[in-house]
């Protein structure tokens, strides 16, 4: 999976999620560029984006993540599909 | 209907697309309009906005717009308890409390006698019980309860459900506990998220990473599942129950189609694993009769077949089963109007089973909120239909083991009238009489259970908890009756309520606030037994004019011209179709029906 295939994957996640279709993420996208990207919707998020690439993020990874970048190198290195 | 938050829904999607799917249902302007609002208070141990989110989807879906109060996180004791201003302001249709076993605190200890772990079970037990009383006392609503899924380890192995101290017995018997207050209360419900665990599958359910971090009740994923189960005890509190069944013969019933091979090459019963698993599952339809739920038949056959295919020895059901059996080559979608239309029901009181799905399409399509699962294979129609929660129970009164016998004399009934030619000499000959009397303590569950699902002939439809209809049955100034109706074929059962109110500042005006009945006794008089009875009490108390109101729904037109039909005079009629109507009594009263012996 190359990046480019990786963050259109993220995009469809996001875009789900939040229920907004003009989402585009980068690595530097944090929860501070998303309106509704809350505490609670960060979780549904992580439960998304671990379904979506059969993946799973350990406890302290959830709460630590600092943007869309450090996430994506966990799911690059972690996917399944 | 959203077919994606049906049954077998795709749970890890609903919580991925749950904005879009809000969205959606919300566009849908005609089911806006049908919608009924419902305030739902959540009072949680854990976690509750997940839940909340997509329990409103899955009512959305049924016909119930929710609003929402939702407890600070495990401030379910608290609030309880002690109330707070915006709940109590919220004032609640319904409260949930969300907790489960992550609430115990006080744990069996391996140096606990027997009478200590008894302590606790009683302490335990105590402050659940205490927030049920107070809640009761302060909201006058239904209460659901959450109980306890099983503890996520075992210290003692198997043995942790049978020693006393072991948490797995601990849990059990606490639940017991649980079932027993709901068993003995009224207004009160158990949400059996012990069973939900279970189903969904007990490790993958307690995930305790999600709990630890946010305090989750239960794994994500599984959320849904719990959502779930708390709206359909919801939407059967609020009487959104299907009322029964319309299915489909051949390869739906049994396998193969009995035109083609005749009954004897039927296959069902003993013998190979496809001819039980279709007995199974008629065994379990026929067990729905007990809870009032009818069978009937809608099936694309001559109608000698689909009676040789139901005289199969081998079958559990047979016609006499049936309230109902249309079979023809008619669309199915016509049968199943024609059916509804029978037995007096709205066709979307359906569950439609057919094992074909262009035709569960057709259906799906042609009859406006009829239910349609996408059932799998024979042996697994019982759990496709199962889980569907159309007919979540909340209460069972006696009358609902005999509903499917009244729709069955009905059939005799229809039988009898078209051999009279004049209609009154059929009435009389029916040797009907009535019990019309005021509210009584006896009486309450099943007028509750009649007032919030009768959407016919209701004239406002105004939805009663039962504790309104215990306070309207103690105010001095209501007058409320209730009315049964037998005849030679048999019992109908209570199928009217009539409430009146007397004007606080005019003790001589009378409103008649709420006035249904029961579709299976159209057309019997009742309505005239019951206007008569309700003014003989009003001229007792001394009232001079009562005002009858028309609020118009999708579902009430046939009830439109009552008050003309009962003598009254219409006295206004705004835009929407809201009338209202006065029956003068200085002018005398004429009893109406000679057709009912009353009392």
């Amino acid at each position: 999976m190359n990046d480019t295939e990786l963050y259109q994957r993220l995009d469809a996640v996001f875009q789900d999620v939040f229920d907004d279709d003009d989402i585009h993420v980068s690595a530097d996208t944090t929860a501070d560029d998303i309106e509704d990207w809350d505490s609670l919707e960060h979780i549904n998020l992580i439960s998304s984006i671990e379904d979506e690439f059969g993946m799973k993020f350990s406890m302290g990874e959830v709460t630590e993540m600092r943007n869309v970048g450090e996430m994506a190198e966990l799911v690059k290195a972690r996917a399944t599909k | 209907m959203l077919t994606a938050l049906n049954y077998p829904f795709d749970a890890k999607l609903i919580m991925r697309k749950k904005k879009a799917l809000r969205r959606e249902l919300l566009a849908d302007e005609g089911a806006n309009a049908a919608r009924t609002t419902k305030k739902i208070a959540i009072l949680g141990g854990s976690t509750t906005e997940n839940v909340k989110q997509v329990a409103e989807l899955f009512l959305l879906n049924n016909g119930i717009a929710a609003e929402w109060y939702e407890s600070e996180y495990d401030q379910w004791y608290e609030d309880a308890l002690f109330g707070n201003p915006e709940l109590d302001a919220f004032a609640p249709d319904v409260v949930f409390i969300q907790t489960g076993t992550y609430n115990l605190r006080q744990w069996p200890k391996m140096s606990d006698s027997a009478a200590e772990v008894e302590a606790k079970l009683d302490a335990e037990h105590a402050r659940f019980e205490q927030a049920w009383m107070a809640l009761a006392g302060r909201l006058a609503c239904p209460i659901i309860q959450a109980n306890f899924e099983p503890p996520y380890f075992r210290l003692l192995g198997n043995l942790d459900a049978v020693d006393y101290r072991g948490r797995v017995g601990f849990v059990n018997r606490l639940n017991q506990r649980f079932c027993d207050y709901a068993a003995a209360h009224q207004d009160f419900y158990l949400l059996d998220v012990a069973w939900v665990a279970a189903d969904f599958g007990l490790s993958a359910y307690q995930d305790r990473a999600q709990y630890h971090q946010f305090k989750y009740p239960c794994a994500q994923e599984a959320i849904p599942h719990l959502a779930y189960q708390l709206a359909n005890l919801i939407k059967a509190l609020f009487g959104k129950n299907k009322k029964g069944f319309a299915l489909d013969l051949d390869n739906t019933l049994w396998g193969g189609v009995v035109g083609d091979d005749g009954p004897e090459n039927l296959v069902i019963g003993e013998g190979t694993g496809d001819g039980e698993a279709f007995y199974d599952w008629q065994e379990y339809l026929k067990l729905y009769q007990d809870i009032g739920i009818i069978l009937t038949v809608a099936s694309k056959n001559e109608e000698a077949n689909a009676l040789a295919g139901l005289n199969h020895p081998e079958c559990a059901l047979h016609p006499a089963d049936f309230v109902n059996i249309h079979a023809n080559w008619e669309p199915k979608s016509a049968n199943v109007k024609a059916i509804a239309a029978e037995l007096s029901l709205g066709a979307d009181a359906f569950v439609f089973v057919d094992d074909n799905p262009a035709e569960r399409e057709i259906v799906r399509q042609q009859v406006e909120g009829i239910a349609v699962p996408e059932v799998s294979t024979p042996d697994r129609y019982v759990h496709d239909v199962d889980r569907g929660g159309w007919f979540e129970t909340v209460s069972l009164s006696t009358d609902d083991a005999g509903r499917v016998e009244m729709y069955k004399e009905n059939a005799e009934r229809k039988k009898l009238e078209t051999s009279f030619s004049d209609y009154h000499d059929y009435l009389l000959s029916l040797d009907m009489d009535a019990g019309i009397l005021p509210f009584d303590a006896v009486s309450v569950p099943r007028i509750t259970a009649l007032v919030n699902k009768s959407n016919q002939f209701n004239l406002t439809t105004r939805r009663y908890t039962q504790p309104e209809i215990e306070a309207a049955m103690a105010d001095p100034n209501q007058i409320t009756i209730y009315g049964r109706l037998r005849d030679k074929f048999g019992d109908n059962g209570l199928i009217s309520v009539v409430v009146g109110e007397i004007a606080k500042n005019d003790p001589k005006r009378l409103d008649i606030v709420l006035w249904l009945m029961s579709c299976r006794v159209l057309k019997r008089d009742m309505e005239f037994a019951m206007m008569d009875e309700l003014t003989r009490l009003a001229q007792e108390r001394g009232i001079e004019r009562i005002y009858g109101h028309y609020y118009p729904t999708k579902k009430n037109a046939m009830v439109k011209d009552f008050y003309a039909a009962q003598h009254f005079q219409k006295l206004s009629e705004d835009e929407k179709g809201n009338s209202e109507w006065l029956l003068d009594l200085r002018t005398g009263y004429k009893e109406q029906q000679d057709v009912i012996k009353v009392n």
